[in-house]
């Protein structure tokens, strides 16, 4: 137990060495240290608790997402049997997560369905060799057809909507400039936004709350709104409000001329006649292909433009635009007008998304917890070596060297990690200061226990550390399956304290093993006890 | 000012540390060598006690309650800090509730410039609690700064909270497990009884004192949870030794000397974490107040109590060390016990 090969305690030390190196770019300025190699780098991160920030948790509709796919399933469905001249009654609904149909003759029945089957497709990606469709035709009946979306086809559908939302929200929060936000899928169907340093989240809520979808439409100027809203409303149109208040209503045509996918730039500007905050746009070829066309057509009418099922304004086409551009002006303020800009620049999300938990630290209160913690910590280190000192003598002094050496290797592992440091994260090191003093109490007791038994100086020392180190062990890896699981369930500053615990448990378990029992055998080696003093 | 008591303190170390290392400083025994405690004797009190307390805890959990954090209720939980250095609660409150929220809890945090205002979860869904921050940071205005908001909505705050006790029931099953592979089974199951007191307790002092139930309290049971395996699995090795080293030796005693073996350890281990939970008690801050006081109580008050007065003395009723060959089994304490 005491005896080293030369080779093994140079390893030792050089393992305790780097990992405590590690820390070093935590001491240097963030600037400095971007200066230095990439391997470098890596230092602990503060969490948004200590430096302040917000956490937004958004959530996708999978609701609209069904529903918008079984909207999608029956203008299909309404267009192929159509086409196949089959008659149907009472038209396609939708309901309890599928859309049903009724065919009229009972011999229609089988070529209806071998023409819906031809909807279906294989799913893609992963899934593609499982042979499941994203869509299920069956007879249901009756001359009903049932046709249902089966749950891989939805689940793959969900994971297309996350994937396109994460790279919109990232383009949305990207232009609000601020630095090193963090974007995350979680789960099915969520989206984990972090960014450091944002004090107020309100406008970037209301940057990622809108889904943008953006359209030209028509106007239908056949029926007057009051008494589209009375309910002749032509069914190629709907009633519309108007974006800014007071509400008007719109008779717009369904067709969209244009959609908001065809803009390949937005600009918040100035109108040069009355100098009203506008926005101005870009179409791409096509895009500007269909709105000349569309505008050619329509001289003298109004159309809309629609935003989130809202008009924004309904201009009189006055002349053909074949340029490809155009402004849109609305009451916009300054503010309005970027950010429109801003989201018709990132595009469109698939489903609107909502802001199912939100957590924000102001700047001085992240840095008051900073504080408190240092002071926490330094006060709880000081207790427990005084405690040491006064009761192991000599070998408080080397337990503390230890725990030294402990802390810094856990600061070192927490940067070489990129770990996030919370608050309740610095209470996991306090706390690991209060128990890596445990390792060396276990084995110093047993070696007291040991000359009381009898045995001589050396060979106390040799049983001490031999028998206590295996119930360390097994004391410890109870402790790291509860810092395990806390890390595995816990978000956030929850799990900053489960990081640090763990971390914590693994660098005493390393230094009972490793150091203490060397600098104790470099002792026995150099002094050649005949008592221990202990 | 810290900065200079920490100066001094770190002097002082300075020179314990050289008084130390010269053999100069007089040895400190706090727990005396070879105590003889009848440990496992105290079992016909400590049993009952710890059902009692158990029952009570029981009790209040259902009768009180738990505290429930905004974690776990939903809600919306602002920290404001006056600008004015003082905060006017009772005019807060007023303007607050006149914004018809529902109810409007306010309450002193810190300092007296800062308020904690919580209001419970509006009625439809996530979009309501949006509204509700709305509204909240409208009527507060300028005269106040927004240190921090958390807004969950119902559905996140009853995942969290599931996950939470599924964590804590999974926490619990590994353990056990671990011990079952590493000690017979008698042990796991001891340990696993020691385990749920310890949590019962806990969640009994969390409910009288109404602290907040939320994320950082499971990381609290559960901490308290690894703690107190800690150091029942330390006695638990200490009796394993015994077992194979004196095969005839009583139960009862064996258990004891175990106990008393290992009891300058426990308690010197204790003291360095209360020390270090004191500290971060006193000098942590708010945020982590109740998460440390949760924490004193179970690792310190409760951990330690149950490693020795019921993990220990339960071995006896479920039957380990009965099949040692000519191992007499009887409750009476052996005379040397009796110092």
């Amino acid at each position: 137990m005491l005896y080293f090969t030369r080779w093994r305690a140079l390893g030792i030390i050089l393992t305790a060495l780097i990992v405590c190196l590690c820390a070093v770019p935590n001491f240097f300025p963030e600037a400095q240290v971007k200066t230095w190699p990439a391997w470098a780098q890596r230092r602990l991160v503060l969490g948004l608790d200590l430096q302040g920030g917000s956490y937004l948790l958004l959530e996708v509709d999978a609701n609209y997402v069904k529903k918008e796919r079984l909207d999608q399933i029956r203008d299909d469905v309404r267009r192929t049997l159509r086409d196949a001249k089959i008659g149907f009654t009472g038209g396609v609904t939708v309901r309890n997560d599928a859309a049903e149909v009724r065919i009229t003759k009972e011999s229609d029945v089988q070529p209806a369905l071998a023409k819906l089957r031809e909807l279906s497709q294989p799913l893609g990606g992963l899934m593609g060799s499982s042979g499941q469709r994203d869509l299920e035709v069956a007879d249901a009946g009756g001359g009903v057809i049932r046709l249902s979306i089966p749950q891989a086809a939805m689940l793959d559908r969900m994971r297309k909507t996350i994937e396109q939302s994460i790279q919109i929200v990232e383009r949305r929060v990207n232009e609000l400039g601020t630095v090193e936000p963090v974007i995350q899928r979680q789960g099915n169907d969520r989206i984990l936004v972090q960014v450091p340093g944002l004090q107020d989240p309100t406008r970037l809520k209301e940057l990622l709350g809108k889904t943008a979808k953006m359209e030209f439409r028509m106007v239908d100027t056949s029926v007057p709104p009051d008494q589209a809203q009375q309910g002749r409303l032509p069914p190629e149109s709907e009633l519309l409000m108007s974006a800014s208040p007071p509400p008007v209503p719109y008779v717009v045509k369904k067709q969209v001329l244009v959609a908001g996918g065809d803009l390949t730039d937005a600009q918040a500007s100035f109108d040069q006649r009355t100098g009203e905050p506008v926005v101005s746009f870009k179409f791409n070829t096509s895009g500007a292909r269909k709105f000349s066309q569309a505008t050619t057509e329509n001289v003298g009418l109004p159309f809309a433009i629609v935003l989130d099922n809202k008009v924004i304004s309904a201009p009189v086409i006055r002349e053909p635009i074949t340029g490809g551009q155009g402004q849109i002006s609305g009451n916009f303020t300054v503010q309005s007008a970027n950010d429109l800009a801003i989201l018709l620049r990132a595009g469109a999300l698939p489903a609107p998304l909502t802001v199912v938990e939100e957590r924000t630290v102001g700047p001085g209160l992240g840095q008051d917890s900073i504080e408190k913690g240092e002071l926490a910590a330094y006060v709880g280190s000081i207790l427990v070596v005084v405690f040491m000192l006064l009761t192991y003598r000599l070998f408080g002094v080397f337990a503390n060297i230890a725990v030294t050496i402990n802390v810094a290797m856990i600061f070192g592992l927490l940067s070489l990690l990129n770990a996030t440091l919370t608050l309740p994260g610095i209470a996991g090191i306090v706390l690991t200061v209060g128990i890596a003093v445990d390792s060396n109490v276990l084995i110093y007791e047993r070696i007291r226990e040991e000359l009381r038994g009898g045995r001589n100086a050396i060979s106390a020392i040799d049983a001490g550390f031999k028998r206590a180190l295996a119930t360390i062990l097994d004391s410890n890896i109870t402790t790291f399956i509860a810092a395990a699981v806390l890390f595995y369930i816990g978000t956030g500053p929850v799990r900053g304290f489960a990081v640090t615990l763990g971390i914590g448990i693994i660098t005493t378990v390393f230094t009972a093993f490793t150091l203490t029992r060397l600098i104790v055998a470099w002792w026995v080696r150099w002094k050649r006890p005949q008592s221990v003093p202990i | 000012m810290t900065h200079t008591v920490l100066i001094g303190l770190g002097i002082l170390i300075a020179i314990l540390t050289v008084v130390a290392a010269l053999g100069l400083l007089p040895s400190l025994r706090i727990v005396p060598d070879n105590t003889h405690f009848d440990f496992t004797r105290f079992r016909r009190i400590s049993f009952p006690i710890s059902a009692a307390l158990s029952i009570v805890a029981i009790t209040l959990f259902f009768t009180h309650g738990l505290n429930l954090g905004i974690d776990f209720k939903g809600g919306t939980l602002l920290e404001v800090k006056a600008k004015s250095g003082t905060a006017d609660i009772a005019a807060m409150r007023t303007t607050l509730d006149a914004l018809g929220l529902g109810e409007v809890q306010l309450q002193q945090f810190g300092g007296p410039e800062n308020v904690l205002i919580r209001v419970a979860e509006q009625p439809g869904g996530d979009a309501a609690q949006q509204a509700a921050l709305q509204k909240l940071r409208g009527a507060l205005g300028d005269s106040v700064d927004i240190q921090r908001t958390e807004v969950l909505g119902p559905r996140v705050a009853g995942e969290l909270l599931a996950y939470g006790m599924v964590g804590l029931m999974l926490a619990i099953v590994s353990i056990l497990i671990y011990l079952w592979f590493r000690f017979e089974w008698q042990f796991a199951l001891g340990a696993m009884i020691a385990n749920v007191h310890d949590i019962v307790l806990t969640i009994g002092f969390m409910s009288i004192s109404q602290v907040d139930f939320d994320l950082t309290s499971i990381a609290a049971l559960l901490t308290i949870l690894g703690y107190s395996l800690n150091d029942t699995v330390v006695i638990y090795d200490r009796i394993r030794e015994m077992l194979r080293r004196y095969k005839k030796m009583p139960m009862p005693q064996l258990l004891n000397e175990s106990i008393n073996s290992t009891l300058s350890r426990s308690i010197i281990t204790h003291f360095t974490v209360t020390l270090a939970l004191l500290a971060l008690l006193l000098f942590g801050g708010h945020a982590i107040h109740s998460f440390t006081a949760v924490m004193m109580f179970g690792v310190v008050l409760v951990g330690t109590y149950t490693s020795i007065f019921i993990a220990a003395p339960i071995l006896i009723y479920l039957g380990v060390g009965e099949h040692r060959e000519d191992a007499p089994d009887t409750a009476t304490p052996a005379k040397k016990n009796k110092a």
